[in-house]
């Protein structure tokens, strides 16, 4: 299944629910696209909703890295919502867990911006 | 391919459609072994990643260069053999990307995954390619050769 994304706006904070594979190739370049289609149109408190990706390998992973820090630079705030176990068990031995504000609940991630 | 009772061998192209494929057929075979569900994941990601690295970083995409791809069940492991046909790999300047300064790269951890995933990663770099050895023990009722039983 490859990934596919859609974004809605919840007061203000623009959440992505992203579906399928986060993996080198199509996934990884529809995550890349979509950051920075957002940030182009000055979108910049974002939440990815990764509740319904079932797999993500170290090109997603660094998909995710590079979505975050493009945010970071431009003023913006990018958080995860939704962990799956196998994204979370990803993120737990890359230690990428503790860079990225992972929330498992929409309206909590919302609340949470500034 | 080529096919003996407990050996099978790929010969396939650098391209993205080799790594899904490399992937897919880790996971076919680990469960046809019998690994549990858990370890069936971290073999095809252990694949996939190693496929990643002999399609991108060691055959460059080249068309004429092939990736050979090999799952060999012995009594108590499956082993995995991914060779490329690049000009080989510095092991010496593989960065650690749990080193807080590379925690926010975007590349640098399938190799990392790789050894986090399976039992024995073995990197053979030469000046004609990069064998890999992904190496994962049996545990379940197939160690000590489910055939010897039969």
């Amino acid at each position: 299944m490859t990934m596919k994304v859609g974004s809605r706006q919840v007061d203000g904070v623009t959440i992505v629910d992203c579906s399928g594979r986060i993996t080198l190739g199509e996934g990884s370049v529809i995550l890349r696209d979509t950051v920075r289609d957002l940030l182009s149109k000055g979108n910049k408190k974002i939440v990815l909703n990764l509740g319904e990706v079932n797999y993500i390998d170290s090109s997603g992973i660094g998909e995710l890295v590079s979505a975050f820090t493009t945010t970071k630079n431009q003023g913006g705030e990018l958080k995860l919502l939704n962990l799956t176990k196998k994204v979370n068990d990803l993120l737990q031995i890359t230690k990428l867990y503790t860079v990225f504000d992972v929330k498992d609940d929409e309206t909590a991630a919302v609340k949470s911006f500034k | 391919m080529a096919m003996t009772e407990q050996r099978v061998s790929y010969t396939l192209d650098s391209s993205l459609e080799t790594i899904d494929n490399a992937e897919e057929k880790a996971t076919r075979i680990a469960t046809e072994l019998g690994f549990p569900e858990d370890e069936i994941m971290q073999i095809s990601m252990a694949v996939r990643e190693g496929a990643v690295n002999a399609v991108l970083h060691g055959n460059a995409y080249a068309p004429d260069k092939k990736v050979t791809l090999a799952f060999e069940h012995t009594a108590n492991d499956l082993v995995i053999t991914i060779r490329d046909q690049g000009k080989g790999m510095d092991l010496s300047r593989i960065p650690n990307p749990l080193a807080p300064e590379n925690l926010l790269k975007t590349s640098g951890r399938g190799i990392f995954l790789m050894r986090s995933f399976m039992d024995v990663v073995e990197i053979r770099p030469s000046e004609t390619g990069t064998e890999l050895k992904l190496i994962k023990h049996v545990h379940g009722p197939t160690a000590g050769g489910k055939e010897a039983s039969q």
